[in-house]
């Protein structure tokens, strides 16, 4: 009797051990799969062309390269690669800025007051979110084409300044965080609606304010296509846009391009980082917010 | 990075909130403030959401000279003979990325879901997610890198696959894997974030029931987690099916650095850019964003009126 019931239960946990290294066998292998290219991207620039090819793939240059690279980057065209860097603040700023002048009171409306075409206004929201950024740009660039904003700033400014899922989020926050008793109360006490809006609702929205612009700036930083398509000129170019100059001036990739002006491997490398520098920050401080908004809208309690 | 909709918390909201008494925000006998707050979005909305889709449909349906041109645009677009390949080679893509996507995802988030120290788990999901900073061209041009055997820090690997030089490694039978592959690198940890909060609303007693009852945690996994995660498993499905159909950047940045080995018309979204800037051809390039443009909102709307994908258990 015991024999027969301790059997299967050895077998269940030998099965459940062999179980469990498999699944540790995956997560390790993914977690290399994931971290690999990083770690060696750091390592690369760090390294003379020369070196990146010959030494170990994960061992440490010196600070005399990583200088040589650094400043093989920034001469680039005589401080290109700064002109850019400042462009992609300005356009990610600008659009920032615009987001959230836009898309906060407009998810408060949808969220908490009434009228006629607000339901039609939530579906649109809804609809343009879904549908991937990228497949507006060309119809974008045709209509900008005709009224004659191609290559300004704000070709790129305005559409990323639309940006429906910022106002979903803010959406979901006013309709769930907010008590309406709330806004009944301070429009008793005798506040006009624009008021309830600014002096009430608008101080309770704090962390949402954070998250819409989290995704704004990380989306619009790392936009490639409307940029690419929008602006015709280098001098125009946000980063991302960028570092396609960067690769065809790099013979190992580009051969007819080795001349005075070309990259180095490690030096496109750097270029690598450099371009995400922001992102990768904002990342690290804003790893709650990021989890906490991504399943926002999933929750049911 | 898209949240998922709860379309029918949507509708429900918005038809218990007309039953109550007095619509708030609407002082008797003035414009709905409503309408101020949301005035500059529904600027926006016109001007980069609304108007540009409707001008596309007016240029796609003209020739040149602005004459009514029937479907002669999609006629020339579909018969060149460059679009079907186009067609292949990203449908090819689509499908070797949704399953690695959907497998892959899954499989991740049920293990890093299992794993009970907090720190481990914590950890798994940073590191997972953390290549998603590097989108775009950043991340391809990683890639590049990671491809080019004379470089890479797997070249070890790449040599044991017989494949010696960056020519070898781009052929055009290896593209679309290799899309995939960097899409999946880019973009699969994000869902897997998404999906392990999924695993964090299925309820600890019902799993614990299922252990009392016998039952393993393959078979937890299977029985219970999956089916809840179904709902999920479809959101990403239709969105990640939705942003491949637009693959540009990952071509056209490695068009530009194989010397045009992988050529710079290899994606559809490649192929208007081409009529717009190669042929000035934007009646053409109308054609295709629209093809394309229809193709997401079909997608999207399915996703938003078929409710069911989200309906509560």
């Amino acid at each position: 009797m015991t024999a027969l019931s301790t059997q299967p239960r050895r077998d269940g946990r030998l099965r459940s051990w062999s179980g469990r290294s498999v699944a540790g066998l995956i997560l390790v292998l993914f977690v290399l799969f994931f971290v690999i290219p990083i770690i060696w991207l750091l390592f690369a620039v760090t390294k003379s062309s020369r070196a990146l090819i010959v030494s170990n793939p994960f061992s440490i240059g010196s600070w005399t390269d990583f200088m040589a690279n650094w400043n093989q980057l920034f001469g680039f065209q005589d401080g290109a690669v700064t002109l850019w860097i400042g462009n992609s603040a300005l356009y990610t700023l600008g659009a920032l800025a615009i987001t959230l002048v836009v898309s906060i009171p407009a998810g408060y409306a949808l969220a908490l007051t009434e009228f006629r075409l607000r339901k039609a206004l939530l579906v649109l929201t809804l609809v343009v979110m879904l549908i991937p950024s990228t497949a507006l740009v060309l119809p974008v660039f045709l209509e900008l084409n005709t009224v004659g904003l191609i290559g300004t700033p704000l070709s790129v400014i305005l559409p990323m300044s639309f940006f429906p899922f910022g106002v979903y989020l803010t959406y979901i926050y006013f309709s769930t965080s907010i008590p309406r008793d709330l806004l009944a109360a301070a429009r008793i006490d005798g506040c006009s609606e624009i008021e309830v809006f600014t002096r009430v609702a608008l101080p309770l929205a704090a962390p949402i304010v954070a998250l819409v612009a989290f995704f704004s700036f990380v989306q619009n930083w790392n936009n490639f296509f409307l940029p690419f398509v929008m602006l015709p000129s280098s001098d125009g170019y946000p980063i991302q846009v960028g570092l396609t100059s960067l690769l065809s001036s790099t013979p190992a990739f580009n051969p007819s391009s080795a001349g005075s002006d070309s990259v180095q491997l490690p030096t496109l490398a750097l270029a690598t980082i450099v371009s995400i520098l922001p992102v990768l920050v904002v990342f690290l401080f804003s790893q709650r917010y990021l989890v906490a908004g991504m399943t926002a809208g999933g929750t049911k309690e | 990075m898209t949240l998922a909709p709860a379309s029918d918390e949507l509708t429900a909201g918005a038809t218990s909130r007309r039953r109550s008494a007095r619509p708030e925000g609407r002082p008797p006998g003035r414009v709905p403030i409503g309408y101020v707050f949301v005035s500059l979005y529904t600027l926006l909305a016109l001007a980069f959401g609304i108007i540009p889709a409707l001008y596309a449909v007016v240029l796609a349906f003209t020739t040149t000279d602005g004459g009514f041109a029937g479907f002669d645009n999609f006629v020339k677009v579909v018969t060149d003979f460059r679009f079907l390949p186009a067609v292949l080679h990203v449908t090819l893509y689509l499908v070797i990325w949704l399953v690695m996507l959907v497998i892959f995802v899954v499989i991740l988030a049920l293990i890093v879901h299992a794993v009970k120290a907090r720190w481990a788990g914590t950890t798994l999901r940073f590191v997972y997610y953390l290549p998603g900073a590097l989108a775009g061209a950043s991340s391809v041009l990683l890639w590049l890198f990671v491809l080019d055997p004379t470089a890479s820090p797997v070249s070890g690997l790449l040599h044991l696959m017989g494949l010696n030089s960056f020519v070898q490694v781009i052929q055009p039978g290896n593209l679309p894997v290799i899309f995939a592959i960097i899409a999946f690198w880019t973009g699969a940890g994000g869902w897997i974030v998404i999906m392990y909060g999924a695993l964090n609303n299925v309820s600890t007693e019902v799993i614990e029931a299922a252990r009392i009852d016998g039952a393993n945690a393959a078979q937890i996994a299977m029985r219970i987690q999956l089916p809840m995660l179904r709902k999920w498993i479809a959101y990403m499905g239709v969105m990640s099916l939705a942003a491949g159909t637009q693959l540009f950047v990952e071509p056209q940045l490695l068009s530009q650095a194989s010397n045009a080995v992988v050529p710079n018309d290899y994606s559809l979204n490649q192929l208007a850019y081409q009529y717009a800037f190669q042929q000035n051809d934007f009646n053409g390039a109308a054609a295709i964003s629209l093809i394309l443009l229809v193709v997401a909102l079909l997608l999207s709307w399915v996703f938003v009126t078929r409710g069911g994908l989200f309906e509560k258990e």
